[in-house]
């Protein structure tokens, strides 16, 4: 019977004293940010220089090696590269180290991207890297495809060509060089006969 | 006491249709106020701002709420029980709505001013529980049909104490007409029944006590009445996802949704009057009395107790089916029975 | 009066039972389980889980992962606890290569990790208040777990999904106001963990929901090979913390807090609860005891490898996460991709007690029993 009537009064007391928790609550200062209007994290430079938002790739940068590509773990980058060819002339990258391949294509899917950061940590040259934007979206999966190369169809097309007249011009010069090479060596070892 | 409509236009069609409307137009713009209440007070305590962007700091956003309910799809599953399915929510209406009937609102004006008015009270306050009950019948959802099921139990035996607390009041008022009741109470604040009732000398302290049980007593059925936390097992979303109103979409969830706030202001009321004075005025009869002050007291004072209902909702968790029936059966009804012996008791030795 | 809830007799009753399917989009089955539950009346009489809603193949995936492409999977396992989750792999991969990571690496990720384990137990403890109607405690739990979120945004750059832990070291150095952004969270756990003891564990109708709910014994526990809060709150002091002391939790001064007879019965969701709300404070001592001795300098990044090849072999290595004991079965073939990886995952085995524990109560006890273990479905599922 003790315990009975305890219960009832240790009940009416826990309840008053939540009561009471919630009461001091109602005039505290509210933590609620408003988002769009108030936005610590660019405003103020709240969100953190390490923040893994979307990523961007600086093209003039990208020496196109791929390795972010390879360390991708839920591959959402593509790169495509061709080779440089003489005729394009001496050619850097913004880093200042020499260009040996052009970057057709570096398309990274949102969709897919997981935000893990391997990927800058894996490019030597530091061309792709996040930025502090985080919205976007888009009506349509295709949209949220980005590809940071510029270059138009012709260009490409230009390069790639390029490279395979490269290619033809090589192989001659190689079967040449070969050719002289080993009539050389002919030479020679008819010297040494 | 009295009617004032009939008094203004006489007694016709006219002025009993104005009455019958009355009670409405006060409904729909509570309804709103107090949905905004809920949404902000809850926000408050929980540290956050609640709603913000229609209107002012979010003043719009019941109405926002409404227009949206209004606009959505009316889903009837197809196999339901249509025409159970789509009464349910009107009867449940119906049953908060018919309560205005007997409440009076001021000095000068109740809908009707019946000498049963808490037993009338009383009686369609069980109304609301038929609806219920066909609502989570009809739907053929074993969440509902659970809701529905906990729902009964509930109303009936949390109407037990409310009935006891009832009975005391009647007993010492020698009536059932709640503008005798409060014009029982008028005067100084010492009046009203939870400091005595108006009743002097040293009897009036020994009633005090078994008031202010009666009076939390009532404060925890009315709550288990209405469905509201710590009572809202029929409907607590966490273990039947929504109970009773699980498949009702739209104006019909609506319905639900304001037939429950209508409620809240219902038994708000019901305790203002049984407890409070009802319209009169705490400063006594000098004082920021007369039959506008009286709206404006009953009104505030039952805005008070809907408060209270809030801040018990984000308060505490739910109870469980069988404590809920041990809290009603063997705390509240015993407590009642004895608060109401004693009553009976005092009033007959005073 | 002692009362019970669970001797029913239905002997008499001639009724049909109801099949009734809790989830997979039900509001508290925290994620996409499935019950399938027998009732009578509003008694539970089975329960089966059906699960697999989230399964994503994890552990074949990292058969195809190099070493540092698994981490960013493993923190999609307990996605609410991935600092934790992540480090019995990176210190299995570290000690198969033999890296003796720096002092200072050790005591940040003692640091995070508790940080986590507070987060975690905050969410427990928040949505098992939810579970039981109490949506205040939620948000005030919440608002703590924010500026927790906030120092692990402001260190690896991302609030959930850290990938933070890498073998060899850190990703990042942590934020130069580190150590006192850490001690200011402590004492904002604290002063809510007081608010919330009040507010939500004291409060007499949370008892009576919780107490002699879901009591689970010690030797069931142990048979279905339960850890963490789930384990401690039947009474059983076990903590890998202590028992195995891995990483240098030999030096904290801690106690294992295990569930007692004080207000419930040992083992019921109660004492699961108290027990995550006591483990709380014994991590913030941890945490300052490990901002204290922490080294001030330090290259966080040093001894990473130039590539992670692990020699041919296998390791089991397993951590406290804060459900319970994570642990990975690694083996090696000596190239750049594990061989095979098996997880141990916590929820999962704590998930296969649910149809022990909860027949005889009623539906409303049973989603605070599945609350009380405290499930993530990305963990069970995988």
């Amino acid at each position: 019977m003790v315990k009975y009537f305890k219960d009832i009064l240790l009940g009416f007391w826990t309840i008053m004293v939540g009561m009471k928790i919630t009461m001091d609550h109602l005039f505290q200062k509210k933590v609620t940010m408003q988002y769009p209007e108030r936005f610590d994290p660019i405003d103020t430079g709240f969100m953190p220089d390490n923040s893994r938002n979307k990523l961007f790739v600086d093209i003039d940068d990208c020496n196109g090696c791929g390795g972010c590509e390879r360390d991708c773990p839920v591959n959402c980058i593509t790169v495509e590269t061709v080779k440089t060819v003489p005729s394009d002339g001496p050619i850097t990258i913004k880093s200042g180290a020499k260009r040996t391949l052009w970057v057709l294509k570096h398309e990274i899917d949102y969709s897919k991207c997981c935000f893990c950061s391997l990927c800058v940590e894996s490019c030597a040259t530091s061309a792709i890297f996040h930025t502090k934007e985080f919205d976007y979206s888009g009506y349509d999966r295709n949209e949220l495809k980005h590809d940071f190369v510029s270059y138009s169809d012709e260009e490409k097309q230009k390069k790639l060509d390029n490279f395979v007249a490269y290619q033809i011009v090589k192989k001659q010069e190689d079967a040449a060089k070969k050719a002289a090479d080993e009539a050389a060596k002919a030479a020679a070892a008819q010297i040494t006969k | 006491m009295g009617n004032f409509v009939f008094d203004l236009i006489g007694k016709n069609i006219v002025a009993a249709l104005v009455i019958c409307i009355i009670p409405l137009v006060f409904i729909l713009p509570y309804a709103l106020i107090a949905i905004l209440g809920e949404l902000k007070i809850g926000a408050w305590m929980q540290d956050r701002v609640g709603p913000m962007r229609t209107g002012w700091k979010g003043v719009l956003q019941p109405v926002a709420e409404v227009v949206k309910l209004l606009q959505k799809e009316d889903i009837t599953p197809t196999i339901a029980n249509k025409p159970l399915f789509n009464l349910a929510p009107f009867i449940v209406f119906i049953g908060a709505f018919a309560a205005f009937a007997v409440l009076p609102f001021s000095e000068k004006f109740i809908p009707s001013g019946i000498n049963l008015g808490l037993f009338f009270v009383f009686a369609v306050g069980s109304f609301a529980v038929i609806g219920i009950v066909m609502g989570g019948w009809a739907s053929n959802n074993k969440y509902s049909l659970l809701g529905a099921m906990r729902s009964v139990a509930q109303i009936i035996s949390y109407e037990l104490p409310a009935g006891m607390v009832f009975l005391s009041i009647a007993t010492i008022a020698g009536t059932l007409d709640m503008q005798t009741i409060i014009l029982n109470q008028s005067g100084p604040i010492w009046n009203w029944y939870i400091f005595g009732g108006p009743q002097g000398g040293a009897i009036k302290f020994l009633f005090i006590p078994f008031f202010v049980i009666l009076f939390i007593v009532y404060l925890i059925s009315s709550l288990a009445e209405t469905n509201r936390t710590p009572f809202d097992i029929p409907e607590g979303e966490s273990e039947i996802v929504a109970g009773y109103h699980t498949e009702y979409s739209g104006m019909k969830f609506a319905m639900f949704f304001m037939a429950e706030y209508a409620n809240m202001y219902v038994v708000s009321a019901i305790i203002v009057i049984l407890f409070l004075g009802g319209w009169s005025s705490p400063f006594g009869t000098s004082f920021m009395d007369g039959p506008i002050w009286g709206i404006f007291w009953m009104v505030g004072k039952a805005f008070f107790f809907v408060f209270v209902q809030i801040w018990l909702r984000w308060t505490l968790p739910r109870l469980r089916v069988d404590q809920l029936m041990y809290l009603g059966w063997k705390v509240l009804l015993p407590l009642s029975i004895a608060c109401f012996m004693a009553i009976a008791f005092l009033a007959m030795i005073n | 009066m002692e009362r019970k809830f669970i001797e029913y007799d239905f002997g008499r009753v001639d009724s049909e039972r109801m099949r009734l399917n809790v989830g997979p989009q039900h509001p508290s089955t925290h994620g996409v389980l499935r019950l399938e539950i027998e009732l009578e009346g509003e008694i539970v009489t089975d329960v089966i889980p059906h699960i697999g809603y989230l399964h994503r193949c994890f552990e074949k995936y990292c058969e195809q992962m190099q070493y540092p492409q698994v981490i960013p999977y493993i923190d999609r396992l307990d996605y609410i606890a991935s600092m934790n989750n992540e480090w019995p792999f990176v210190m299995g991969v570290e000690k198969m290569m033999n890296i003796q990571v720096p002092e200072r690496v050790e005591y940040i990720r003692v640091i995070f990790a508790e940080l986590n384990r507070i987060a975690n137990h905050q969410i427990a403890v928040a949505t098992f208040g939810m579970d039981a109607g109490a949506f205040t405690p939620f948000l005030y739990l919440f608002r703590d777990r924010e500026m927790i979120l906030n120092l692990f945004e402001h260190t690896s750059g991302a609030r959930l999904l850290y990938n933070y832990f890498w073998v060899g070291g850190l990703a990042h150095d942590v934020p130069p106001n580190f150590k006192d952004t850490a001690l200011n969270i402590i004492k904002t756990v604290r002063a809510t963990n007081e608010e919330v003891m009040r507010l939500l564990m004291g409060n007499k109708i949370f008892v009576e929901r919780t107490v002699k709910v879901g009591i689970l014994p010690a030797d069931v526990a142990i048979n279905f090979a339960c850890s963490g809060p789930v384990l401690r709150g039947s009474g059983v002091e076990w903590d890998l913390r202590k028992a195995q002391p891995y990483s240098i939790y030999d030096r904290f001064d801690f106690n294992v807090c295990v569930g007692s007879n004080e207000i419930g019965v040992i083992g019921d969701s109660w004492n699961r609860n108290i027990v995550r709300m006591n483990e709380m404070e014994q991590s913030c001592r941890i945490i300052e005891q490990a901002i204290a001795q922490m080294p001030n300098e330090g290259d966080v990044r040093e001894k990473f490898p130039k590539k992670v090849r692990p020699p041919k072999g296998e390791i089991y290595c397993s951590a406290e996460n804060p459900k319970g004991e994570l642990g990975f079965y690694l083996v090696a073939d000596g190239g750049n991709k594990p061989f095979r990886l098996k997880s141990r995952p916590t929820s999962f085995v704590n998930l296969a007690v649910l149809p022990e524990i909860c027949k005889g109560y009623m539906v409303a006890d049973l989603i605070l029993i599945l609350g009380s273990i405290d499930i993530v479905l990305g963990e069970v599922d995988r």
